[in-house]
Protein backbone atom coordinates (compact mmCIF):
# COMPACT_ATOMS: atom_id res chain seq x y z
CA UNK A 1 0.00 0.00 0.00
CA UNK A 2 1.29 3.46 -0.64
CA UNK A 3 0.28 5.87 1.31
CA UNK A 4 -0.71 9.73 0.09
CA UNK A 5 1.71 12.14 1.39
CA UNK A 6 0.13 15.39 3.18
CA UNK A 7 -0.91 17.66 -0.05
CA UNK A 8 -3.05 14.58 -1.18
CA UNK A 9 -4.54 14.18 2.31
CA UNK A 10 -7.98 16.20 3.32
CA UNK A 11 -7.60 18.91 5.23
CA UNK A 12 -7.86 18.48 9.57
CA UNK A 13 -7.83 14.33 8.86
CA UNK A 14 -11.23 14.24 7.75
CA UNK A 15 -12.70 11.62 6.22
CA UNK A 16 -14.78 12.59 3.32
CA UNK A 17 -15.67 8.57 1.83
CA UNK A 18 -17.81 6.86 4.06
CA UNK A 19 -16.63 3.01 4.26
CA UNK A 20 -13.03 3.44 3.22
CA UNK A 21 -11.56 0.91 6.32
CA UNK A 22 -11.87 -1.79 3.36
CA UNK A 23 -8.97 -0.27 1.99
CA UNK A 24 -7.10 0.36 4.87
CA UNK A 25 -4.69 -2.96 4.65
CA UNK A 26 -4.06 -4.39 8.27
CA UNK A 27 -2.67 -7.60 7.22
CA UNK A 28 0.78 -6.00 7.66
CA UNK A 29 0.53 -7.07 11.33
CA UNK A 30 0.73 -11.12 10.51
CA UNK A 31 3.15 -13.34 11.89
CA UNK A 32 1.40 -16.36 11.15
CA UNK A 33 -1.04 -17.07 8.27
CA UNK A 34 -3.62 -19.15 7.94
CA UNK A 35 -3.18 -22.24 5.43
CA UNK A 36 -5.97 -24.30 4.78
CA UNK A 37 -6.27 -28.34 3.81
CA UNK A 38 -9.32 -28.30 1.61
CA UNK A 39 -8.74 -32.29 1.41
CA UNK A 40 -9.84 -31.66 4.96
CA UNK A 41 -11.96 -29.37 5.06
CA UNK A 42 -15.81 -30.05 5.48
CA UNK A 43 -17.37 -26.76 4.75
CA UNK A 44 -19.14 -26.26 8.04
CA UNK A 45 -18.05 -22.20 7.61
CA UNK A 46 -17.03 -22.45 11.43
CA UNK A 47 -13.67 -20.47 10.68
CA UNK A 48 -16.27 -17.54 8.75
CA UNK A 49 -17.99 -17.03 11.65
CA UNK A 50 -15.43 -16.76 13.97
CA UNK A 51 -12.74 -14.76 12.12
CA UNK A 52 -12.69 -11.25 14.35
CA UNK A 53 -12.02 -9.73 10.83
CA UNK A 54 -14.03 -11.02 8.74
CA UNK A 55 -11.24 -11.99 6.31
CA UNK A 56 -12.31 -15.50 5.44
CA UNK A 57 -13.38 -15.59 1.98
CA UNK A 58 -16.42 -17.52 1.07
CA UNK A 59 -17.76 -18.12 -2.60
CA UNK A 60 -20.66 -20.24 -3.62
CA UNK A 61 -20.99 -20.67 0.12
CA UNK A 62 -17.67 -22.68 0.17
CA UNK A 63 -14.68 -21.08 1.86
CA UNK A 64 -11.84 -20.65 -0.47
CA UNK A 65 -9.20 -19.41 1.89
CA UNK A 66 -8.74 -15.91 4.09
CA UNK A 67 -8.20 -11.99 2.11
CA UNK A 68 -4.62 -11.84 3.75
CA UNK A 69 -4.82 -8.18 3.26
CA UNK A 70 -6.71 -8.07 6.70
CA UNK A 71 -5.79 -11.12 7.74
CA UNK A 72 -3.60 -10.39 11.22
CA UNK A 73 -2.64 -13.92 11.64
CA UNK A 74 -4.62 -14.52 14.96
CA UNK A 75 -5.00 -18.03 14.77
CA UNK A 76 -8.89 -18.26 15.75
CA UNK A 77 -10.63 -19.74 12.73
CA UNK A 78 -7.54 -22.71 13.16
CA UNK A 79 -8.30 -22.86 16.81
CA UNK A 80 -12.54 -22.97 15.82
CA UNK A 81 -12.00 -25.44 12.87
CA UNK A 82 -13.33 -28.68 14.50
CA UNK A 83 -10.97 -30.83 16.28
CA UNK A 84 -11.29 -33.68 14.10
CA UNK A 85 -11.30 -31.85 11.05
CA UNK A 86 -8.01 -29.29 11.90
CA UNK A 87 -8.62 -28.08 8.21
CA UNK A 88 -6.50 -24.88 8.87
CA UNK A 89 -2.88 -25.13 10.07
CA UNK A 90 -0.90 -21.34 11.06
CA UNK A 91 2.58 -20.99 9.66
CA UNK A 92 5.01 -18.72 10.17
CA UNK A 93 4.70 -15.78 7.82
CA UNK A 94 8.35 -15.42 7.35
CA UNK A 95 8.51 -18.75 5.27
CA UNK A 96 6.30 -17.33 2.56
CA UNK A 97 9.03 -14.21 2.01
CA UNK A 98 11.18 -14.68 -0.98
CA UNK B 1 -20.01 56.17 9.23
CA UNK B 2 -17.67 55.51 11.55
CA UNK B 3 -19.16 56.66 14.81
CA UNK B 4 -16.86 57.32 17.96
CA UNK B 5 -17.86 56.20 21.15
CA UNK B 6 -16.82 55.97 24.75
CA UNK B 7 -16.56 52.03 26.22
CA UNK B 8 -14.45 49.78 27.92
CA UNK B 9 -12.99 47.26 25.96
CA UNK B 10 -14.99 44.47 27.25
CA UNK B 11 -17.56 46.69 25.65
CA UNK B 12 -16.52 46.71 22.53
CA UNK B 13 -14.97 43.03 22.09
CA UNK B 14 -18.80 42.33 23.05
CA UNK B 15 -20.29 45.07 20.51
CA UNK B 16 -17.93 43.62 17.81
CA UNK B 17 -19.23 40.49 18.34
CA UNK B 18 -22.69 41.55 18.12
CA UNK B 19 -21.88 43.08 14.83
CA UNK B 20 -20.71 39.92 13.68
CA UNK B 21 -23.27 37.75 14.49
CA UNK B 22 -21.69 34.80 14.92
CA UNK B 23 -24.10 31.55 14.59
CA UNK B 24 -22.89 29.91 18.02
CA UNK B 25 -20.67 31.32 20.85
CA UNK B 26 -20.14 29.30 23.80
CA UNK B 27 -20.00 31.23 26.90
CA UNK B 28 -18.05 30.62 30.68
CA UNK B 29 -17.47 34.20 32.97
CA UNK B 30 -13.88 34.06 34.48
CA UNK B 31 -12.69 37.71 35.38
CA UNK B 32 -11.80 39.71 33.38
CA UNK B 33 -13.25 38.86 30.22
CA UNK B 34 -16.87 37.90 32.01
CA UNK B 35 -18.04 41.05 30.89
CA UNK B 36 -17.88 39.87 27.13
CA UNK B 37 -20.04 37.36 27.37
CA UNK B 38 -22.23 39.08 29.60
CA UNK B 39 -22.83 42.19 27.79
CA UNK B 40 -23.17 39.84 24.87
CA UNK B 41 -25.68 37.45 26.42
CA UNK B 42 -28.18 40.39 26.53
CA UNK B 43 -27.52 41.30 22.96
CA UNK B 44 -28.61 37.14 22.55
CA UNK B 45 -31.36 37.90 24.95
CA UNK B 46 -32.46 41.02 23.45
CA UNK B 47 -33.05 39.55 19.92
CA UNK B 48 -30.48 41.66 18.50
CA UNK B 49 -28.32 38.54 16.96
CA UNK B 50 -29.53 34.99 15.57
CA UNK B 51 -26.59 33.81 18.10
CA UNK B 52 -27.44 30.68 19.25
CA UNK B 53 -25.79 31.08 23.05
CA UNK B 54 -24.72 27.83 24.54
CA UNK B 55 -23.44 28.27 28.24
CA UNK B 56 -21.41 25.58 29.42
CA UNK B 57 -20.03 24.42 32.87
CA UNK B 58 -16.14 24.92 32.63
CA UNK B 59 -14.39 26.50 29.51
CA UNK B 60 -12.91 22.87 28.69
CA UNK B 61 -16.83 22.18 27.60
CA UNK B 62 -17.07 25.89 26.18
CA UNK B 63 -14.06 25.31 23.57
CA UNK B 64 -15.76 21.48 23.21
CA UNK B 65 -19.00 23.54 22.34
CA UNK B 66 -17.07 25.50 19.42
CA UNK B 67 -14.99 22.72 17.97
CA UNK B 68 -18.71 20.99 17.31
CA UNK B 69 -20.25 24.05 16.42
CA UNK B 70 -17.32 24.79 14.22
CA UNK B 71 -16.88 21.58 12.21
CA UNK B 72 -20.88 21.34 12.04
CA UNK B 73 -20.39 24.42 9.98
CA UNK B 74 -21.10 27.96 12.18
CA UNK B 75 -19.39 31.05 12.21
CA UNK B 76 -18.38 30.53 16.12
CA UNK B 77 -16.92 33.03 18.26
CA UNK B 78 -15.73 32.97 22.48
CA UNK B 79 -13.75 34.71 24.76
CA UNK B 80 -11.90 33.52 28.00
CA UNK B 81 -8.95 34.22 29.66
CA UNK B 82 -5.84 33.13 32.10
CA UNK B 83 -7.34 29.88 33.67
CA UNK B 84 -9.78 29.17 31.72
CA UNK B 85 -7.77 28.96 29.15
CA UNK B 86 -5.60 26.78 30.32
CA UNK B 87 -8.50 24.82 31.04
CA UNK B 88 -9.38 24.65 27.42
CA UNK B 89 -5.32 23.43 26.79
CA UNK B 90 -6.17 20.12 25.40
CA UNK B 91 -8.96 21.48 23.02
CA UNK B 92 -6.87 23.79 21.66
CA UNK B 93 -4.67 21.91 19.04
CA UNK B 94 -8.18 19.67 18.52
CA UNK B 95 -9.36 22.82 17.00
CA UNK B 96 -6.24 24.24 15.03
CA UNK B 97 -5.82 20.15 13.51
CA UNK B 98 -9.89 20.05 12.32
CA UNK B 99 -8.57 23.66 10.97
CA UNK B 100 -11.58 25.21 12.53
CA UNK B 101 -12.21 29.21 12.13
CA UNK B 102 -12.96 29.70 15.79
CA UNK B 103 -12.12 33.33 16.51
CA UNK B 104 -11.49 33.49 20.71
CA UNK B 105 -10.91 36.54 22.35
CA UNK B 106 -8.22 36.33 25.33
CA UNK B 107 -8.65 38.94 27.63
CA UNK B 108 -5.22 37.85 29.30
CA UNK B 109 -4.86 37.76 32.26
CA UNK B 110 -1.99 35.86 35.06
CA UNK B 111 -2.05 32.11 36.07
CA UNK B 112 -2.40 30.57 39.61
CA UNK B 113 -0.80 30.44 41.79
CA UNK B 114 -0.86 32.42 43.99
CA UNK B 115 -4.66 33.64 42.64
CA UNK B 116 -4.20 37.30 41.03
CA UNK B 117 -7.30 38.47 38.22
CA UNK B 118 -4.75 40.65 36.92
CA UNK B 119 -3.29 41.10 33.47
CA UNK B 120 -0.19 39.23 31.97
CA UNK B 121 0.44 37.21 29.13
CA UNK B 122 1.41 33.88 31.12
CA UNK B 123 -1.94 32.51 29.66
CA UNK B 124 -2.00 33.19 26.14
CA UNK B 125 1.92 32.49 25.48
CA UNK B 126 1.19 29.35 27.55
CA UNK B 127 -0.78 28.16 24.24
CA UNK B 128 1.33 29.90 21.63
CA UNK B 129 2.29 26.02 20.54
CA UNK B 130 -1.27 24.71 19.82
CA UNK B 131 -1.20 26.08 16.10
CA UNK B 132 -3.44 29.24 16.87
CA UNK B 133 -3.15 32.64 14.84
CA UNK B 134 -2.10 35.05 17.84
CA UNK B 135 -3.16 38.66 17.03
CA UNK B 136 -2.40 41.04 20.25
CA UNK B 137 -3.55 44.58 20.57
CA UNK B 138 -2.60 47.54 21.87
CA UNK B 139 -5.84 49.35 22.43
CA UNK B 140 -9.63 48.64 22.52
CA UNK B 141 -9.64 50.20 19.13
CA UNK B 142 -6.74 48.03 18.05
CA UNK B 143 -8.90 44.93 19.36
CA UNK B 144 -12.07 45.78 17.68
CA UNK B 145 -10.04 45.75 14.26
CA UNK B 146 -8.29 42.74 15.27
CA UNK B 147 -11.78 40.46 15.89
CA UNK B 148 -13.15 42.27 12.68
CA UNK B 149 -9.89 40.93 10.64
CA UNK B 150 -9.49 37.58 12.35
CA UNK B 151 -13.25 36.81 11.29
CA UNK B 152 -12.05 36.98 7.81
CA UNK B 153 -8.52 35.56 8.30
CA UNK B 154 -9.20 32.53 10.18
CA UNK B 155 -11.50 31.20 7.21
CA UNK B 156 -9.34 32.40 4.13
CA UNK B 157 -8.78 29.08 1.56
CA UNK B 158 -4.92 28.26 2.66
CA UNK B 159 -5.41 29.15 6.02
CA UNK B 160 -8.98 27.45 7.72
CA UNK B 161 -7.33 28.39 11.35
CA UNK B 162 -8.10 29.38 14.54
CA UNK B 163 -7.49 32.77 15.32
CA UNK B 164 -6.99 34.01 19.13
CA UNK B 165 -7.55 38.04 19.38
CA UNK B 166 -5.41 38.99 22.86
CA UNK B 167 -6.20 42.05 24.77
CA UNK B 168 -4.84 43.60 27.85
CA UNK B 169 -7.14 42.65 31.23
CA UNK B 170 -8.27 45.55 33.31
CA UNK B 171 -5.56 47.94 31.35
CA UNK B 172 -7.54 47.74 28.60
CA UNK B 173 -10.79 45.66 29.31
CA UNK B 174 -11.87 47.33 32.01
CA UNK B 175 -10.64 51.08 30.95
CA UNK B 176 -13.04 53.19 29.05
CA UNK B 177 -11.53 54.48 25.71
CA UNK B 178 -13.05 56.47 23.00
CA UNK B 179 -13.15 53.92 20.21
CA UNK B 180 -14.08 55.12 16.51
CA UNK B 181 -17.12 52.08 15.75
CA UNK B 182 -18.31 51.12 12.71
CA UNK B 183 -21.29 50.46 11.20
CA UNK B 184 -23.36 47.37 11.60
CA UNK B 185 -23.53 46.82 7.77
CA UNK B 186 -19.68 47.85 7.29
CA UNK B 187 -18.67 45.16 9.35
CA UNK B 188 -21.14 42.67 7.96
CA UNK B 189 -19.76 43.46 4.65
CA UNK B 190 -16.20 43.03 5.01
CA UNK B 191 -16.48 40.04 7.47
CA UNK B 192 -18.63 38.46 4.40
CA UNK B 193 -21.00 35.84 4.72
CA UNK B 194 -19.67 32.42 6.74
CA UNK B 195 -19.07 29.61 4.39
CA UNK B 196 -18.39 26.54 6.03
CA UNK B 197 -15.34 24.48 4.26
CA UNK B 198 -16.52 20.54 5.23
CA UNK B 199 -19.52 21.06 7.77
CA UNK B 200 -20.86 17.92 9.77
CA UNK B 201 -24.55 19.43 8.56
CA UNK B 202 -23.85 19.06 5.13
CA UNK B 203 -26.05 15.43 5.05
CA UNK B 204 -25.43 14.90 1.34
CA UNK B 205 -21.55 14.84 1.82
CA UNK B 206 -21.14 13.20 5.11
CA UNK B 207 -17.55 13.77 6.49
CA UNK B 208 -16.00 12.13 9.46
CA UNK B 209 -14.32 14.57 11.75
CA UNK B 210 -11.68 13.33 14.65
CA UNK B 211 -10.68 9.81 13.51
CA UNK B 212 -7.91 7.97 14.33
CA UNK B 213 -4.76 8.98 12.86
CA UNK B 214 -1.83 7.28 14.16
CA UNK B 215 2.16 7.62 12.84
CA UNK B 216 1.46 6.50 9.10
CA UNK B 217 -0.65 9.96 8.78
CA UNK B 218 -0.38 11.89 11.93
CA UNK B 219 2.97 14.36 11.05
CA UNK B 220 1.34 14.37 7.28
CA UNK B 221 -1.54 16.56 9.46
CA UNK B 222 0.42 18.68 11.90
CA UNK B 223 2.74 19.06 8.72
CA UNK B 224 -0.52 20.85 6.96
CA UNK B 225 -1.16 22.73 10.26
CA UNK B 226 2.36 24.18 10.24
CA UNK B 227 2.08 25.03 6.41
CA UNK B 228 -0.82 26.66 6.46
CA UNK B 229 0.05 28.83 9.52
CA UNK B 230 3.52 29.68 8.12
CA UNK B 231 1.31 31.01 4.76
CA UNK B 232 -1.11 32.81 6.74
CA UNK B 233 1.07 35.32 6.85
CA UNK B 234 0.52 36.59 3.38
CA UNK B 235 -3.54 36.21 3.92
CA UNK B 236 -3.12 38.19 7.05
CA UNK B 237 -1.67 41.19 5.68
CA UNK B 238 -4.12 40.43 2.65
CA UNK B 239 -7.05 40.93 4.72
CA UNK B 240 -5.08 43.92 6.38
CA UNK B 241 -4.67 45.93 2.99
CA UNK B 242 -8.63 44.89 2.19
CA UNK B 243 -8.93 46.94 5.80
CA UNK B 244 -7.11 49.73 4.52
CA UNK B 245 -8.83 50.20 1.90
CA UNK B 246 -12.59 49.76 3.61
CA UNK B 247 -11.54 51.65 6.72
CA UNK B 248 -8.45 53.81 6.59
CA UNK B 249 -6.53 52.20 8.94
CA UNK B 250 -3.15 50.46 8.34
CA UNK B 251 -2.05 46.99 9.94
CA UNK B 252 0.79 44.71 9.70
CA UNK B 253 2.50 41.43 11.19
CA UNK B 254 4.74 44.49 12.81
CA UNK B 255 4.22 48.15 13.85
CA UNK B 256 7.60 50.14 13.20
CA UNK B 257 7.23 53.46 15.51
CA UNK B 258 10.00 55.72 14.78
CA UNK B 259 12.17 52.63 13.88
CA UNK B 260 13.84 54.38 10.75
CA UNK B 261 16.55 55.47 12.72
CA UNK B 262 16.97 54.27 15.73
CA UNK B 263 19.91 53.16 17.75
CA UNK B 264 18.01 51.85 20.77
CA UNK B 265 14.48 49.98 20.84
CA UNK B 266 11.96 48.23 22.98
CA UNK B 267 10.38 45.22 21.19
CA UNK B 268 6.52 44.93 22.91
CA UNK B 269 3.50 43.18 22.77
CA UNK B 270 -0.13 44.98 23.76
CA UNK B 271 -0.88 47.57 25.65
CA UNK B 272 2.86 48.51 26.96
CA UNK B 273 3.94 49.17 23.27
CA UNK B 274 1.57 52.29 23.61
CA UNK B 275 3.46 53.17 26.58
CA UNK B 276 6.53 52.86 25.51
CA UNK B 277 5.51 54.88 22.76
CA UNK B 278 5.06 57.73 25.12
CA UNK B 279 8.47 57.21 26.42
CA UNK B 280 10.25 57.60 23.13
CA UNK B 281 8.40 60.86 22.44
CA UNK B 282 10.08 62.18 25.54
CA UNK B 283 13.51 61.01 24.73
CA UNK B 284 13.03 62.20 20.96
CA UNK B 285 12.31 65.42 22.47
CA UNK B 286 16.13 64.50 24.08
CA UNK B 287 17.76 64.02 21.11
CA UNK B 288 17.89 60.28 22.08
CA UNK B 289 17.25 58.40 18.82
CA UNK B 290 14.49 55.77 20.63
CA UNK B 291 11.94 53.21 19.00
CA UNK B 292 9.14 50.78 20.10
CA UNK B 293 8.99 47.79 17.22
CA UNK B 294 5.61 46.49 18.09
CA UNK B 295 4.41 42.86 17.48
CA UNK B 296 0.82 42.63 16.14
CA UNK B 297 1.20 38.80 15.10
CA UNK B 298 2.78 36.47 17.25
CA UNK B 299 1.59 33.57 16.02
CA UNK B 300 3.00 33.12 12.90
CA UNK B 301 6.42 34.36 14.01
CA UNK B 302 7.18 37.31 11.81
CA UNK B 303 11.34 36.55 11.97
CA UNK B 304 12.05 38.62 8.64
CA UNK B 305 10.01 41.70 9.34
CA UNK B 306 11.57 41.72 13.04
CA UNK B 307 15.11 41.54 11.43
CA UNK B 308 14.48 43.70 8.98
CA UNK B 309 13.62 46.43 11.29
CA UNK B 310 15.78 45.84 14.05
CA UNK B 311 19.12 45.45 11.30
CA UNK B 312 20.14 49.01 12.45
CA UNK B 313 19.40 49.06 16.01
CA UNK B 314 22.52 49.33 18.14
CA UNK B 315 21.17 48.00 21.25
CA UNK B 316 17.46 45.94 21.82
CA UNK B 317 15.26 45.20 25.19
CA UNK B 318 12.73 42.57 24.61
CA UNK B 319 9.88 43.41 27.09
CA UNK B 320 7.97 39.91 28.07
CA UNK B 321 4.72 40.14 30.64
CA UNK B 322 5.33 36.15 31.07
CA UNK B 323 8.14 34.12 31.39
CA UNK B 324 9.38 30.72 30.57
CA UNK B 325 10.24 29.71 33.84
CA UNK B 326 13.58 27.80 33.58
CA UNK B 327 14.81 29.89 30.27
CA UNK B 328 13.77 33.71 29.32
CA UNK B 329 10.73 35.50 28.20
CA UNK B 330 8.88 33.70 24.81
CA UNK B 331 8.85 36.82 23.01
CA UNK B 332 12.81 37.18 23.82
CA UNK B 333 13.95 33.32 22.50
CA UNK B 334 11.99 33.57 19.49
CA UNK B 335 13.32 37.25 18.79
CA UNK B 336 17.24 36.31 19.24
CA UNK B 337 16.44 33.11 17.62
CA UNK B 338 15.29 35.46 14.56
CA UNK B 339 18.42 37.58 14.67
CA UNK B 340 20.88 34.82 14.55
CA UNK B 341 20.79 34.83 10.72
CA UNK B 342 20.77 38.74 11.20
CA UNK B 343 24.31 40.63 8.98
CA UNK B 344 24.96 42.94 11.99
CA UNK B 345 23.67 41.82 15.73
CA UNK B 346 22.19 44.51 17.80
CA UNK B 347 22.76 43.43 21.76
CA UNK B 348 19.36 42.11 23.04
CA UNK B 349 18.74 41.70 26.65
CA UNK B 350 15.57 40.65 28.18
CA UNK B 351 12.97 42.03 30.22
CA UNK B 352 9.99 40.24 32.33
CA UNK B 353 7.67 42.79 33.99
CA UNK B 354 4.21 43.42 34.89
CA UNK B 355 3.23 40.11 36.13
CA UNK B 356 -0.29 39.83 37.93
CA UNK B 357 -1.17 43.38 36.78
CA UNK B 358 2.36 45.17 38.45
CA UNK B 359 2.45 48.64 36.55
CA UNK B 360 5.21 49.29 34.42
CA UNK B 361 5.66 52.62 34.28
CA UNK B 362 7.16 55.46 32.28
CA UNK B 363 10.51 55.52 34.88
CA UNK B 364 10.53 51.75 34.05
CA UNK B 365 10.40 52.22 30.35
CA UNK B 366 12.91 55.11 30.33
CA UNK B 367 15.34 53.22 32.54
CA UNK B 368 15.46 50.24 29.94
CA UNK B 369 16.51 52.93 26.91
CA UNK B 370 18.98 54.23 29.37
CA UNK B 371 20.39 50.70 30.26
CA UNK B 372 20.39 50.14 26.52
CA UNK B 373 22.07 53.43 25.76
CA UNK B 374 24.53 52.41 28.52
CA UNK B 375 25.18 48.90 27.04
CA UNK B 376 26.49 50.90 23.72
CA UNK B 377 28.82 53.47 25.48
CA UNK B 378 30.08 50.73 27.08
CA UNK B 379 30.56 48.42 24.06
CA UNK B 380 29.34 45.41 26.00
CA UNK B 381 26.06 43.84 26.44
CA UNK B 382 23.82 43.87 29.33
CA UNK B 383 22.42 41.41 31.44
CA UNK B 384 20.35 39.16 29.67
CA UNK B 385 17.79 37.97 31.42
CA UNK B 386 16.01 40.49 33.66
CA UNK B 387 12.95 41.64 35.99
CA UNK B 388 12.00 44.43 36.10
CA UNK B 389 9.95 46.27 39.19
CA UNK B 390 10.88 43.09 41.37
CA UNK B 391 11.94 44.28 44.88
CA UNK B 392 14.85 41.88 45.65
CA UNK B 393 18.28 42.64 47.42
CA UNK B 394 21.27 43.82 45.32
S1 LIG C 1 -5.87 -16.00 11.45
FE1 LIG C 1 -7.40 -14.73 12.50
S2 LIG C 1 -7.63 -13.01 11.13
FE2 LIG C 1 -6.63 -14.57 9.93
S3 LIG C 1 -8.28 -15.65 8.92
FE3 LIG C 1 -7.86 -16.74 10.81
S4 LIG C 1 -9.27 -15.88 12.28
FE4 LIG C 1 -9.21 -14.47 10.56
S1 LIG D 1 -13.82 -24.44 10.22
FE1 LIG D 1 -12.46 -25.91 9.32
S2 LIG D 1 -13.81 -27.37 8.41
FE2 LIG D 1 -15.07 -25.64 8.88
S3 LIG D 1 -15.04 -24.46 6.98
FE3 LIG D 1 -13.40 -23.71 8.18
S4 LIG D 1 -11.63 -24.82 7.54
FE4 LIG D 1 -13.38 -25.93 6.80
Amino acid sequence: MTLKNKEELPLGGLIEEAGNAAEYETGGWRTFRPVWDFEKCIQCLTCWIYCPDSCIIVEDEKVKGADLRFCKGCGVCANECPPKIRAITMEEEVKFKK
Amino acid sequence: MAKRESMTGNQVVAECMRQINPDVVAAYPITPSTEVMQIFAQSVADGLVDTELVTVESEHSAMSACIGASAAGGRVMTATSACGLALMWELLPVASALRLPIVMTVVNRALSAPINIHCDHSDSMGCRDAGWIQLYSENAQEAYHNIIQAAKICNREGVWLPVMVCVDGFIISHSIESVEMLEDDEVQRFVGEFKPRKPLLDVDNPVTYGALDLQDYYMEHKKQVDDAIQSSKSEILKVAEEFKKEFGYEYGLIDSYMMEDAEVAIVALNSTAGTSKYVVNMLRQEGIKAGVLKIRVFRPFPADEIREALKNVKAVAVLDRSSSYGTAGPLFLDIRSAMYEADSKPFITNYIYGLGGRDIGIDELRSIYEGLISSIKEGKPARTYNWIGVREKV
